[in-house]
């Protein structure tokens, strides 16, 4: 076979492989939305489920996937660009940064029923939390952080080290940099961070199975240490453990879940986008 | 001559300090947090875990029978059924996004990058749930009648999914090492006479071998701590798996043991300890995989580091 | 020529070695005086550790990893390079422009009052007069006037260099360093440059590391050559451009090496 033949051949399965590969995303979205669609109205949002979820909406699933969302993202975003600060901008190259380093390349291996396991031994039991969004939260942004973390350094040393030497020669202190030329710089590059984690983090059941998540509360959570509803673990229970669940709420609530957490990608890419557009270096 | 500056105070030297030596210290510990809380996860898996040990005989626990009602705690068919799933999606992943790689870093063109790259960010984004939910009701019923196996509930279907859950994290970090070659690596292979696709083959991926590995690497993780998705499509049947041919059985994994009996047990029971300690083990295994993974990662910093200085 | 009593010495540099963690020396016992409302050039080929000299007089080699500094300089008779000294306001006083000009990603106002900022100097009245000043003393005012809101990156990069010189003299400082100011500038922005300097040394001390012979002749008050480290002579003026006493610098002046 000639060398050209060989590429053709070989370029034509690559092209298969990306087809392969990117097909099913849109396929996937594509069918949930079709068919659950029709299941999406005002009421299916904004009422309460009936009928032991047969019938009614979907609204305290939704509320406690944001709240959830919220109450994660104001503990793991102060704590992770905090984080990111000192390693992009104090730590010097030793054992200990080194070990800091390795700890949050675990943490973000560590497979999300794990992490609903040390929530549950942690603050439902050991702290006394009970099955509440507070254990949730600290579960879930405690598995965030290493996202949040990581783009947030990388977004932290991507500004031009030139700014910083600047700031210093004209009399300033290595805070004062950050906080006038270094963060603000790098805010953008955070936010995408901080929101493709916190997508994440509203996506996920496993950590808030045994944390937070309740499939039928009567009404919506009153404080922070009541349990609530979510809607993956919703979409989980009514699709494997409810008889008669008539299939459009199930892809209805598929359809929201998704809607979500699409919703969360798209802002996150705009305004990395815009970022880029308007970068002065 | 003008006034200098002494005369315009700045804010206090003492309260300057103050307020920021606060920041920094707080900048500091949340550096460190981090080990803090790799630490706490590890106490509280053992904390549970740890009296398993004492209830039930190591020999029960690598036994092949997984029965927890009748107290049988043998954990060989759950370790099985997560090995031979990831394997199954690692062999499915590995290639696919190799390949898919290659052709956003180097074949296509720029417009259809633009358009492939966040599409498969989005398959990064879509919930576990959801994908779970789909391979049940759409694919398990295609592999079954396909495959025509007894039902389409099987480790091959949970492989499936795993692959596409491990695709956009393999596809992004192999896809940036091979945009890390040197340009005039291509470049020198092409004055030499080679095609695009010998140059790729032949010298653009070898070149970025490591970090397609690391690749593989990342991914296999995430597959092995999938949990939703292989709890709604591989059956959750916890049969110690024998040959190839269990791959289009139904089978359990780890994750899925911890996440569908945890609801059901007894604190402080028997049981409950051992979900601790399944959930130790994929501890210990994730923390493995990673640290591999980063030691060649180090290790190829190290070296290009001296061929570069 | 007449005998006048030297003019007071702004910088003495006492002895002064600097040696960087991989041990390499760039710096080794350097003694000199910097006269004040002077232009001091240090020149020679690169390596000679000239650079280094004026971030020491800055403390910004402080920035660097495991950087060893031995031996004094004194500003104003007070010792700057030991421990405890407040490098902060050092550093007002002590402003430098770099080889690159790097305007920050601020407006041009941004820009210049920067560090009067940083310094807490809130009166707004105060930071517009400053403002003004300083561009005007670095002959930028009245191409700008009209557009400081703009943001700085907008500029031309012989603009932008002179921005980085108003940014300095915004802090009215006593001493302005400059690393090749000029080095990447076209000969009419270079030409503004040195005009500018040759104005404001009456008020300030000036030390320049500059990018060619010929700019350091035209420049200097006072000249230093410096060679792998070591500083081989200083005279005043164009003395050692013309009448050098080492071989080494007619070598170098003459463009025998570099």
């Amino acid at each position: 076979m000639s060398r050209h033949t060989t590429q053709r051949l070989a370029f034509a399965l690559l092209t298969l492989a990306a087809i392969v590969t990117t097909a099913p995303i849109v396929l996937i979205v594509g069918y949930i939305a079709a068919t659950g669609l029709p299941a999406v109205s005002w009421e299916f949002l904004t009422t309460m489920p009936r009928d032991g979820m047969r019938a009614g909406g979907i609204w305290p699933a939704i509320v406690g996937t944001g709240l959830l969302t919220a109450g994660t993202g104001l503990v793991a975003v102060p704590l992770g660009i905090a984080a990111a600060i000192y390693l992009a901008e104090y730590a010097k190259d030793t054992t200990l940064t080194r070990a800091i380093r390795i700890a949050i390349i675990n943490l973000a291996g560590i497979p999300s029923v794990v992490y609903g396991l040390f929530g549950l031994g942690l603050f439902v039991l050991f702290l006394n939390f009970g099955t509440s969004i507070l254990a949730g939260c600290l579960t879930l942004a405690i598995m965030t952080l290493p996202v949040i973390i990581s783009t947030a350094e990388e977004a932290l040393r991507a500004v031009p080290q030139s700014f910083r030497v600047v700031s210093i020669s004209l009399g300033g202190t290595k805070w004062q940099t950050i906080r006038r030329v270094v963060l603000p710089q790098a805010l953008p590059g955070i936010l995408t961070g901080v929101i493709l984690g916190l997508e994440r983090a509203a996506g996920e059941t496993a950590p808030i199975l045994f944390t937070a998540a309740a499939f039928f509360l009567p009404q919506l959570p009153g404080s922070a240490m009541d349990a609530t509803m979510a809607l993956p673990y919703h979409l989980f229970v009514i699709s494997t453990q409810i008889p008669g669940m008539p299939i459009q709420i199930q892809y209805g609530t598929a359809l929201v879940l998704l809607v979500f957490v699409l919703s969360m990608n798209l802002i996150a890419t705009v305004i990395r986008a815009r970022a880029r557009a308007q970068r002065q270096w | 001559m003008a006034p200098s500056l002494a005369t315009l105070k700045p804010p206090a030297r003492a309260s300057r300090n103050w307020g920021e030596l606060i920041v920094e210290a707080l900048i500091r510990a949340a550096g460190y947090s981090a080990i803090l809380f790799v630490f706490l996860i590890l106490l509280f898996l053992l904390r549970e875990g740890l009296p398993t040990f004492a209830e039930v005989g190591l020999g029960d626990l690598f036994a092949v029978r997984w029965y927890p009602i009748e107290d049988y705690f043998g954990l060989l068919p759950l370790i099985g059924g997560s090995l031979i799933v990831t394997l199954g999606a690692t062999l499915l992943a590995m290639p696919l996004g190799l390949a898919t790689a290659v052709f956003v870093a180097e074949i296509a063109p720029r417009w259809l990058r633009e358009i492939l790259k966040p599409l498969i960010e989005v398959l990064g984004g879509l919930p576990s749930v959801v994908l779970g939910f789909m391979g049940m009701l759409a694919l398990a019923p295609l592999v079954r009648e396909t495959l025509n196996t007894p039902t389409g509930l099987t480790a091959f279907t949970g492989s499936i999914l795993l692959a596409g859950m491990a695709l956009p994290t393999l596809v992004s970090v192999a896809e940036d090492a091979l945009d890390a070659v040197p340009r005039s690596y291509r470049d020198a292979a092409l004055a030499l006479g080679a095609t695009p696709w010998q140059t790729i083959w032949r010298v653009t991926v070898p070149a970025a071998r490591t970090g397609v590995l690391t690749a593989g690497m990342l991914g296999i993780g995430r597959a092995i701590g999938e949990t939703m998705t292989v709890m709604m499509v591989t059956g959750n049947a916890a049969r110690l798996p024998d040959g190839l041919g269990a791959l289009f059985l139904p089978v359990r994994t780890m994750t899925a043991t911890i996440a569908a009996e945890m609801g059901e047990v007894a604190n402080g029971s028997t049981h409950y300890h051992v979900l601790f300690t399944v959930g130790l083990a994929l501890f210990l295994i994730s923390f493995l995989v990673n640290l591999m993974a980063s030691a060649v990662v180090f290790r190829q910093k190290k070296r290009s580091e001296r061929l570069l200085s | 020529m007449s005998m006048t009593t030297p003019p007071p010495a702004k910088i003495t540099i006492e002895r002064l070695s600097v040696q960087y963690r991989d041990g390499t020396e760039s710096l080794r016992d350097i003694s000199l005086s910097i006269p004040a409302h002077q232009i001091t050039v240090l020149f020679g080929p690169a390596g000679g550790g000239k650079s280094t000299l004026l971030r020491a007089l800055n403390r910004l080699n402080d920035l660097v990893d495991g950087v060893r500094v031995t031996g004094r300089i004194l500003l104003d008779g007070e010792e700057i390079s030991g421990p405890g000294v407040d490098t902060v306001a050092l550093r007002r006083r002590v402003g430098m422009v770099f080889a690159q000009p790097v305007p920050l990603p601020m407006s041009i106002r941004q820009n210049v009052v920067y560090g009067l900022e940083l310094a807490g100097v809130r009166d707004a009245a105060r930071r517009e007069w400053e403002l003004e000043k300083a561009l005007r003393a670095a002959a930028l005012w009245d191409e700008v006037q009209d557009r400081l809101d703009a943001p700085a990156v907008a500029l031309s990069g012989g603009q932008q260099q002179r921005l980085c010189l108003a940014r300095v003299l915004a802090l009215e400082p006593e001493v302005i360093l400059l690393d090749e100011p000029t080095s990447g500038l076209d000969p009419i922005s270079t030409a503004k440059v040195e005009q500018s300097l040759q104005e404001i040394k009456r008020l300030y001390t000036v030390v320049i590391v500059p990018h060619s012979v010929q700019q350091a002749a035209r420049l200097a008050d006072q000249a230093a050559f410096f060679l792998q480290g070591e500083l081989v002579e200083t005279a005043a003026g164009r003395e050692l451009f013309v009448t050098p006493r080492e071989a080494r610098t007619n070598d170098y002046v003459t463009g025998r090496f570099g």
